[in-house]
């Protein structure tokens, strides 16, 4: 190197005071922010603890009123109870029914619904019919009416083709509410593609299925998860629809669970009500802790509106 | 006061990543040194660094001779100039300029005293009021230059205040960045990947490569005598001609045979027996017609390719069999497939070892 | 660049063959359509069909099944002299507002927490989140168990010595709602929480950079300079929770029943209550409009303050 880069010789660089990275001190800013985050933690633990513990109890042991206490003596009669025995009204053959029919109507109800939000979007991007825009305004503007305003008229409407109470009625209501965020979704996702995609195509001379099916849809599988995501736990969870709707038959597990707690005949068996919660949270559990950062990708998505 | 800035041993490691290494910089009082280099190269990271911004692995910084390697950047005495401007964003003008000093609670009169020199000398007075959303990239610029002035200090960092704006803004506010120092004649350190900002900017300049710097010295110095190859290619535009070949005593012979005398050059250290070199020239330093005759390497060559460029035209052709460019005014007429004589001057020309790369 | 070359495109394929290039484009159009046949159908018929024939009913004296008499606004007016609709707006406006203050105080802060690199980030996000997946319906239940008097805490802290505590919230008519507040901010924080730390990652670092320099203090940064730069991720926030508390349903139906009492009945308990046990379907639809009311001017609301913003963008240019 030329002589006007170093100002001291090579072997003395270094003067006095300190050097290096900081010390990291302890302060009480970050103890306190650890402390308020655990603190929180415990609060959003402690429920599903209770769940747990309680469920694993014996009545007895209920009866000694120590709600976080582990339990003495473990037992997994409730779980069987929940499952196998426990009555729903008028019917005691616990929530496997409800389970099955949460499954059924979870996946159909997740399947038609994706695929028509996802024509949806993918109409709504490429092929803007006219007067597609004033739809989709209604679409959004239905996401925030509460459901209290409709369900009157559509319980009536579908009485009117004979759906009311069956396994397609359901699945309908389930498509129609939550087709607002899926198609926002799709459309926004759709529209973050480069429009050349499908200007090339149409060149191609690819018709509206062609596209969708062989371009469109191999390229979706990331919103898709989401948007799977994002059905999977509405549906599963969801009470409201599922007491108007769906009809004694396929009664989903939330309405189940609400039926077995809330029926107050004779002794109220809190352990079996517990395990019969966990047992109704499981599915949805399942698939949050599965998914990990797809599911807060999902809330990002539907709660970025356009 | 020995120095403004002082870097000694400075190291930075992300993980296993050594970003910077044992890196050593003296920096003068009210000296306007640049950091240059492409993206990655570390002058960020070092800016950020003499900032406090960014924790270093080993080494220590000295301010104004004194050690703040530990130290906040509020206490380090600098002020600093972002790429995105970096305003707050729901402030008018005024408040971004003193919402600093407001919180340090210095007494009003002198906040109000601050913000109209820094209002009077980047000429925002009338923009005080304003928010940053209704100002253009060069207004909210020079209110980011404001925020640093009235912190009144010594030292002042910019991170490539320009990158952010289109060609001709840039140019006015260079114009505008030397016109304050001249002013002001605070120790700038201003780091860029642009080579025209550092060469018209700078009092010195600091290549970077790799966090390492490659060379320090005035823009001159970097422009004629480049430290090493990669220097010499970084620097000019368009970049320097390199040609290959062995350094044998006073003669380069080139790939092809062809015998470059060199005596003339002025070498660092003597020569050694024969060593693989590159030979180095910028397309300026390469005449034509009557300059090319008193040149004492001349050769014939054919134009390949003729690229007019408004104020010269430079020409693609063939030296020693290396393709080569060259610059001519625009008032020569050349054609592809003329056959000419061009010549150039080893001594302005620059000669490299080929195995370390360094200057000869 | 890109209409460029549509346009050269369109020329191209203009110059040969038109015609069946306009053929093929309607038909295209058709098949769009058809297509999206369901959101037609929902959109008009759900989102605008219903809701007018919900609004007609509310007019007329329908019991259980729908009749088309018009008795003027003689529902409103009994709506609004029933005793369970007046305890249902205030209930709403009380948990709307403490919901919605508690969960974006506490969202935001544990949002700030969580941005200042802690290790173990993924950790703590999971835990704060995993209540949102599940149902309101369990939340409701587990709750009531755990705010039991006999076995839930009250019970378990005075097993503990002291006899004297006393925490039963659902027991009493005014600290009820107070019980339903606190099971939905541990159901919805998580989101709002999730909502804020993209919005705090959004920020330009260069902002954070420039706020250590100038000096100012974290907590102050976060305040002052942060806060009011997320007005993207708190409109959603708020909005997302607005309509959430509308909407509350089943966390009442499995929480309280509405009660004690009527202490904690909601508008969409009342709504639901009416087209079925209590057959008054009239009743029903008026209180169901008033529900739909403050949704439409919220909306309208955003409408204005969006219009407003892009005519103040257009006016700096």
């Amino acid at each position: 190197m030329t002589a006007e880069t170093l100002s001291v010789p090579a072997g003395s660089r270094l003067l006095e005071g300190p050097r290096g990275a900081r010390p990291k001190k302890l302060t009480l800013s970050r103890v306190g922010i650890y402390a308020f985050l655990v603190l929180a933690a415990l609060f959003f633990l402690m429920p599903l603890w209770v769940m747990v513990v309680t469920s694993l109890k014996t009545m007895p042991e209920i009866q000694l009123r120590q709600i976080f206490a582990w339990p003495r003596e473990i037992t997994f009669e409730p779980w069987l109870k929940a499952w196998d025995t426990a009555c729903t009204g008028r019917d005691c053959n616990g929530l496997k029914p409800g389970f099955w029919n949460s499954v059924r109507i979870t996946a159909v109800g997740t399947v038609i619904s994706i695929i028509c939000a996802a024509l949806n979007g993918y109409a709504l991007s490429f092929w803007r019919y006219k007067g597609a825009n004033i739809l989709f305004g209604l679409l959004v503007f239905g996401a925030f009416v509460p459901y209290q305003v409709v369900i009157y008229p559509l319980i009536i409407g579908l009485r009117e083709i004979g759906l009311f109470a069956t396994f397609p009625g359901i699945i309908i209501v389930h498509t129609i509410f939550g087709m607002p965020i899926l198609t926002l979704l799709f459309r926004n996702f759709f529209a973050s593609l480069p429009v050349e995609l499908f200007k090339a195509a149409r060149v191609d001379g690819a018709g509206f299925w062609q596209i969708f099916f062989q371009i469109m849809v191999p390229m979706a599988v990331p919103i898709t998860i989401v948007a799977v995501i994002l059905q999977v736990t509405g549906i599963w969870n969801d009470f409201l629809f599922g007491t108007v709707f769906a009809g004694r038959p396929n009664m989903p597990m939330t309405v189940q669970l609400n039926n077995i707690v809330n029926t107050t005949t004779g002794v109220r068996e809190y352990n079996v009500h517990m395990a019969a919660t966990i047992l109704t949270a499981a599915v949805p559990l399942a698939v949050y802790f599965i998914s990990g950062k797809w599911f807060v990708r999902g809330i990002a998505a539907g709660a970025v509106k356009g | 006061m020995q120095h403004s800035v002082s870097i000694r041993d400075l190291s930075l490691n992300f993980g296993n990543v050594k970003v910077l290494e044992h890196l050593d910089l003296d920096i003068e009082q009210g000296e306007f040194i640049v950091l240059l280099g492409p993206s990655g190269c570390g002058k960020s990271t070092l800016l950020n660094c003499i900032a406090g911004l960014l924790d270093v692995t080993d080494g220590q910084i000295f301010i104004n001779d004194r050690n703040v390697t530990w130290e906040e950047p509020k206490d380090r005495g600098i002020g600093m100039v972002f790429q995105s401007y970096a305003l707050y964003p729901q402030m008018t003008v005024e408040r971004n300029l003193s919402f600093g000093l407001r919180v340090a609670r210095m007494p009003k009169d002198e906040i109000a005293r601050r913000v109209a020199r820094a209002a009077e000398i980047l000429q925002i007075g009338p923009l005080l009021q304003r928010k940053p959303v209704e100002l253009s990239g060069g207004q909210r610029q020079r209110v980011a230059i404001g925020r640093a002035l009235v912190r009144d200090v010594d030292v002042f960092l910019f991170d490539e205040p320009l990158s952010n704006l289109d060609a001709k803004l840039r140019s006015d506010l260079r114009v505008e960045i030397k016109r304050l120092h001249q002013r002001l004649k605070n120790t700038m350190i201003y780091v860029t990947h642009d080579q025209i900002e550092a060469l018209t900017l700078a009092d010195r300049i600091a290549i970077m490569k790799n966090g390492v710097i490659q060379q320090l010295a005035d823009p001159h110095t970097i422009y004629n005598k480049p430290t090493n190859l990669y220097v010499a290619g970084f620097i000019g535009s368009p970049s320097m001609n390199f040609i290959d070949g062995t350094l044998n005593g006073s003669t380069f012979e080139a790939g092809d045979g062809t015998a470059i005398p060199v005596g003339a050059y002025a070498f660092g250290a003597p020569g050694s027996a024969a060593t693989r070199a590159v030979l180095g020239v910028r397309p300026e330093h390469i005449f034509i017609g009557e300059a090319a005759q008193a040149m004492p390497f001349k050769a014939e060559v054919e134009i390949e390719i003729v690229e007019p460029m408004g104020s010269d035209t430079l020409a693609w052709t063939r030296i020693a069999g290396t393709p080569v460019t060259f610059r001519c005014s625009s008032d020569v007429v050349i054609n592809v497939g003329d056959r000419l004589t061009v010549g150039f001057d080893v001594a302005r020309g620059s000669l490299f070892d080929a195995e370390t790369t360094n200057r000869l | 660049m890109a209409q460029l070359a549509t346009a050269n495109q369109d020329a191209a394929t203009a110059a040969s063959g038109g015609r069946t290039k306009r053929k093929a484009f309607r038909m295209s159009t058709v098949m769009a359509v058809l297509g999206t046949t369901p959101m037609i159908a929902t959109a008009i018929g759900v989102f605008v069909i219903c809701i007018i024939y919900s609004f007609v009913l509310s007019f007329t004296s329908s019991r259980i099944f729908p009749a088309f008499d018009f008795i003027g606004t003689a529902q409103y007016e009994r709506l609004w002299s029933t005793g369970r609709w007046l305890v249902s707006v205030n209930n709403i406006w009380l948990f709307g507002v403490l919901s919605i203050a508690a969960n974006m105080t506490v969202g935001f802060l544990l949002a700030v927490f969580m941005d200042q690199r802690i290790k173990q980030e993924d950790l703590f996000r999971s835990i704060f989140l995993y209540p949102f997946a599940m149902s309101l319906v369990i939340t409701g239940l587990v709750w009531r168990w755990i705010l039991d008097p006999n076995y839930g805490i009250q019970a378990t802290v005075q097993g503990w010595g002291f006899t004297d505590f006393s925490f039963a919230p659902l027991v009493r008519a005014e600290t009820a709602i107070y019980g339903l507040v606190v099971a939905g901010i541990w159901n919805g924080v998580g989101v709002t929480m999730a909502i804020m730390l993209a919005g705090l990652r959004g920020i330009d670092a260069e902002i954070w950079k420039a706020a250590k320099v100038d000096g100012i203090p974290t907590w102050r940064t976060y305040l002052f300079i942060v806060l009011p730069m997320m007005r993207g991720a708190l409109l959603t926030a708020f909005i997302l929770q607005c309509v959430g508390v509308v909407r509350v349903y089943d966390l009442i139906v499995a929480m309280t029943q509405g009660g004690p009492g009527i202490a904690t009945q909601m508008p969409a308990v009342f709504v639901i209550q009416h087209i079925t046990d209590r057959s008054n379907v009239g009743l029903g639809m008026a209180a169901a409009t008033m529900m739909l009311l403050p949704v439409v001017v919220l909306l309208a609301l955003q409408a204005l303050i969006q219009w407003r913003a892009n005519r103040a963008k257009e006016a700096a240019k």
